[in-house]
């Protein structure tokens, strides 16, 4: 490994000005379920780490009826699937979030990490963009929002800017009538990148769809939405016909590699199954 | 000899399950491990390795990395010594590349520095000149005619007659080897069913959690100390001394606390390093390898093609049997093709067959043991075409190798005849057991049986043992205990001597201490060295019944020595020592008693096992899901039940990742792509499933207790197994390892069993 500086952070302005002086090799060090690793394989140049756990900002889930639910960008992941609200209106958030590694990554490793090491596979990443989530960002010019399903630019690439760094995520409060589910398939049964995943959000009023946003990982260079199924479901009642036309739907979005972790025909093929297996998921919260 | 079934009921030590000697500093996390060596002015060392799978080695200049402050020393094959021995120069070519690497992380040159990081860093300033050449990493496109060469000199040499295989040109063939019984040309004509399949396997790492360290400290006076993580110190210390030029006497091998080797701590690969390292800079260097390293330039078992042909009477007499199999040796030769010749068709007597092998270099990493070497590949392939002829001749797949069954007497492969040996005890085992017997229930299940082989090791062990004033007895041994072996041998000295196992007091020697001893390895240990503990208690028992007829001065045949340990004069009641009294007497009455004794025996007992699973499919991924699983092995006498079934265990756990997840990921280029724990995929605690063990016990009857080695054996059956199972549940005959959620979907995908939508018949929710 090579050697570094590391420096906490406790507020946003004091994160703000220490990756905008530390310029290219300083990052934004959260649960470092990631970084050090990538660190001590010596695959990122890195010289000094922000620690961002000690901003108050950043760490811890609060949900209220009105505005929604508003998630630490830091925060460890056993927080957040821990949290009673999170449990009560976002079962594809628990889904997602308590699969990532195992108990001992998840007591450090957070949404915000998985969210900017943009991985292509990244797990938390297809639950966040089929609810909708929006991540909050600080940095030199001020704050903005991005929708997560927004963020991404490539494998490992993000809108980031200098200086910039996520401060939470946000999720729209919950409705009745809306389900959301997640799912990933991975050749093992834990310890695993998955080698296709998939989120799902459905609304349905009267047994008709009104909102359908449909996320996979790990079939392109970034995650990627899914809107052709949004057209077909949308407007519909669901039946067995029109669940395997989304399937397809999600197969045929699918532009996947081939590479050790799975090949283009299987994760054209898993891309469908996932779709059809969380929209049947999905479906059945959103009628509780 | 004394063994067995007679006097086994009277056992009192042999058959319990004691706690192990090391489990305490192991669990307290205070076991030294090679990579915990700590010295004064110790150095840390780094591997620069071949970013190309075959490439010309054009130049190398370190001077930039010298200049590195921190940095002490840089080594390459120019710093290694000549030979003009064509096999020690591959060995040392293996440990650092001289002209050429030959695959994807071939050693090319090493740092010494003050710390690990330094010597990372100065990794990178090494500057090599590679001219690339085209690599070849599959076995059958490395024995074609126009493949790439790895060594322009390899010619292959025949251990067989009456072939045409050419023997003065080029070539990645290094070796044919055949061996035959009867005409299996005319018992094919004369057959009324010929079934002919081929099969493939993976390269399979044998996964260590433990990567390879070693320290070295070359000294002034010329001895070289290494302490390291080995199967082997003594054969390491042989071939250190070999690849150095130096003797045996001039290097100590220490082995420390081991993680695991499963044969692939047996060759030397950094060792060598590290005593150059230290002989350069004068001080003690250690060197460690990452994970990546230990994927990329260690252990894995072979590669394999390999091509089964069975001809079978109507009532599954099978008259002959044919197998073609070819090993990837990776880049030197060297592939287990020889035990995977010789344990091709081990469980049973056919008149006629044929096999040929072929070891064949790629550019991969010099195939290790593991486990059986080379076992599971050719017997996989068998098992299965067995499977398969059952399925053709309508038979219940046990019957028929009931049928087919060797015994005692009969031939092995070689042509010597087989000992007692328990293969039909353990197939009627199975066929009787009530796995084998239950229904099956649910859809997309199946069911799948195997028989695995092992001929198992004798080899050379020696131990010393010393009896302390307090009673109790110090037992030095030559064998590196991986698998609970220092219980295993206290066990069988405690038995011999009529002691309890909490009187001996076992310890791992180092190659100064002890006789020559060989590898922890090819399943020899608990017998081998379990043969020498019954010598040794056998000794000891005779020293200290002459040391009473001293005391008493009597002759030493008036005195006794018992079942409890009591030495004593049948006709006089005043004349009795327990052990621990006479013990206590020995300083005054002569000086401590103690014996050292070395054997070689080749009368270690074959060993069999049948395996039963159940499987789920999910047909819509092709993930495989284990319901059940049930390993019978003849085990001889299981010293200590617990750490047989522990092997038994790991053989499956090994077996089932070569089956369903584990595989070697090469790109085009030759890139060993996935040389990581996340990527190569070894089942997890989640993906194994409770696996029932039954153990038979038909005695070694060369062997005082009667033991039979049993850690390789259970790794044969499962890849058969589950290639059934999966036929069973799917109707598909898949002839490739693993079998991983990706072939069989595609498999799958492929087959009309998928409805024409393409997602799966599910469970149509709507
Ligand atoms: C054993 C193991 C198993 C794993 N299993 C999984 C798995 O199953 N699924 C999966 O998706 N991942 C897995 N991971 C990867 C990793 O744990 C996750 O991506 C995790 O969510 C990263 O979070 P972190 O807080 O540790 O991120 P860090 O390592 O701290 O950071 C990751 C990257 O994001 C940047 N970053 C972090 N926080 C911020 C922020 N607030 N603003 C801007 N940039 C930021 C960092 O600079 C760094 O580049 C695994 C990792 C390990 C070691």
């Amino acid at each position: 490994m090579q050697s570094l500086t590391y420096q906490r952070a406790t507020s946003i302005g004091e994160a703000v000005s220490l990756l905008q002086n530390g310029g290219d090799t300083a990052r934004v060090l959260a649960g470092g379920t990631d970084l050090i690793v990538q660190a001590r394989e010596r695959k990122r140049d890195v010289s000094l780490l922000v620690d961002v756990k000690h901003i108050p900002e950043l760490i811890g889930v609060s949900y209220s009826p009105d505005t929604g639910l508003v998630i630490g960008a830091a925060t460890p992941l056993y927080q957040v699937y821990g949290n009673k609200d999170v449990k009560e209106h976002y079962p594809s958030i628990v889904e997602a979030s308590s699969v990532i590694g195992g108990t001992a990554i998840q007591g450090r490793a957070s949404l915000g990490g998985n969210l900017c090491n943009s991985s292509p596979a990244g797990d938390s990443l297809t639950a966040m963009m089929a609810i909708n989530a929006i991540a909050h960002i600080a940095g030199p010019q001020g704050e903005r929002d991005v929708p997560v399903e927004d963020f991404f630019t490539g494998p490992g690439r993000n809108v980031l800017e200098a200086g910039e760094f996520v401060v939470n995520i946000h999720i729209a409060p919950h409705q009745s009538g809306t389900g959301g589910a997640w799912q990933r398939f991975i050749p093992r049964n834990e310890m695993d990148i998955a080698v296709v995943n998939c989120g799902t959000y459905l609304a349905l009023e009267n047994g008709s769809v009104t909102n359908a946003r449909v996320a996979l990982g790990a079939v392109a260079a970034t995650p990627i939405m899914v809107p052709a199924i949004s057209e077909i479901l949308i407007g519909q009642a669901l039946n067995d016909e029109i669940i395997d036309m989304a399937a397809d739907a999600a197969s045929e979005a699918a532009t996947p590699i081939e590479d050790m972790r799975g090949s283009v025909k299987q994760r054209k093929h898993l891309a469908g199954v996932l779709t059809k297996r969380t929209l049947a998921i999905a479906a059945e919260r959103a009628q509780s | 000899m004394v063994a067995t079934e007679k006097n086994k009921n009277t056992y009192k030590v042999i058959g319990t399950r004691p706690v192990r000697p090391d489990g305490t500093d192991k669990v307290t996390g205070r076991a030294a491990y090679a990579a915990d060596t700590q010295m004064t002015n110790l150095l840390h060392a780094q591997v620069l390795r071949s970013p190309h799978a075959h490439a010309v080695i054009k130049s190398i200049d370190a001077s930039k990395a010298l200049a590195l402050p921190g940095v002490k020393a840089v080594i390459t094959a120019a710093d290694l010594p000549d030979t003009d021995s064509d096999s020690t120069q591959k060995l040392l070519d293996n440990v650092i590349a001289s002209n050429k690497a030959l695959y994807h992380g071939h050693a090319v040159a090493a740092v010494a520095a003050i710390d690990v990081h330094i010597a990372e860093d100065a990794l990178d300033l090494i500057e090599v000149e590679y001219e690339i050449l085209t690599p070849v990493t599959d076995v059958r496109e490395a024995m074609l005619s126009d493949a790439p060469i790895l060594h322009p000199d390899l010619r292959t040499s025949l251990q067989a007659t009456n072939v045409d295989t050419a023997t003065d040109i080029e070539t990645n063939i290094a070796l044919h080897l055949r061996q035959e019984r009867g005409d299996v040309e005319n018992a094919f004509e004369n057959s009324d069913v010929i079934i002919e399949r081929e099969f493939e396997t993976s390269w399979f790492h044998q996964g260590y959690i433990e990567p390879h360290s070693a320290t070295a400290f070359w000294s002034h006076d010329g001895q070289i100390t290494i302490w390291n993580s080995s199967q082997g110190p003594f054969v390491q210390r042989d071939s250190i001394a070999r690849l150095l030029n130096l003797t045996a006497q001039d290097i100590t091998v220490i082995p420390q606390e081991i993680g695991g080797g499963f044969g692939g701590k047996i060759s030397v690969y950094l060792e060598p390093i590290a005593a150059v390292l230290s002989k350069v800079t004068a001080q003690p260097v250690r060197l460690t390898m990452t994970r990546e390293a230990v994927f990329q330039a260690t252990g894995p078992t072979s590669a394999t093609y390999n091509r089964i042909k069975l001809g079978a009477m109507h009532d599954g007499t099978i008259i002959a049997a044919q197998a073609y199999l070819a090993f990837a040796a990776g880049a030197f030769p060297g592939s287990p093709i020889n035990p995977g010749v010789s344990c091709a068709f081990g469980p049973y007597y056919f008149e006629n067959q044929l096999i040929d092998g072929f070891d064949v270099v790629t550019n991969s990493p010099k195939s290790a043991a593991y486990r059986a070497p080379g076992a599971p590949a050719s017997e996989y392939a068998v098992e299965s075409t067995i499977n398969e002829l059952a399925e053709r001749l309508e038979m219940d797949p046990m019957e028929l190798r009931i049928k087919n069954a060797t015994s005692e007497g009969k031939p092995n492969s070689a042509g010597a005849p087989f000992p007692r040996i328990g293969a039909k005890e353990v197939m009627d085992a199975v066929k009787n057991h009530p796995h084998y017997n239950s229904e099956l229930q649910g859809d997309d299940v199946g069911r799948g049986v195997a028989l695995g082989f092992w001929h198992n090791a004798g080899l050379e062990s020696g131990s010393s043992a010393t009896i302390n004033s307090d009673g109790s007895v110090s037992l030095s041994v030559g064998s590196v205990d991986i698998g609970g072996t220092r219980a295993s041998l206290a066990m069988q000295l405690a038995e011999t001597l009529a002691l309890t196992y909490e009187q001996i007091k076992p310890h791992v020697a180092d190659t100064d201490s002890v006789p020559f001893t060989h590898v922890t390895g090819g399943s020899r240990t608990t017998f081998a060295g379990g043969w020498v503990a019954y010598e040794l208690g056998v000794e000891l028992r005779e020293k200290m019944r002459q040391r009473a007829a001293d005391i008493w001065d009597i002759d030493i045949e008036e005195v006794e020595y018992t079942d409890d340990a009591i030495i004593k004069v049948n006709s006089d009641e005043e004349k009795a020592f327990t052990f621990s009294e006479l013990a206590k007497k020995m300083a005054t009455t002569g000086g401590q008693i103690s014996a050292t004794v070395s054997i070689n025996k080749t009368s270690q007992g074959p060993a069999y096992a049948g395996h039963i699973v159940d499987i789920e499919v999910d047909k819509d991924t092709g993930k495989v899901t284990i319901l059940r699983y049930t390993a019978i092995q003849d085990v001889g006498t299981a010293i200590h039940p617990s750490y047989v079934e522990g092997q038994i265990h790991g053989g499956v756990a090994q077996g089932l990742g070569m089956a369903l997840t584990e595989e070697y990921y090469y790109d085009d280029d030759g890139h060993l792509v996935n040389s990581s724990f996340l990527d190569y995929r070894m089942p997890t605690a989640l993906d194994l499933p409770m696996i029932d063990t039954e153990l038979v016990e038909v005695p070694n009857p060369g062997h005082p207790y009667g033991v039979r080695g049993v850690g390789e054996v259970p790794i044969v059956p499962p890849m058969p197994a589950i290639q059934q199972a999966i036929t069973d549940a799917t109707g598909l005959h898949i002839y490739q390892m693993p079998v991983s959620p990706r072939v069989l979907l595609e498999e799958l995908l492929e087959s009309e069993n998928l409805s024409s939508n393409g997602h799966g018949t599910g469970e149509g929710r709507f």
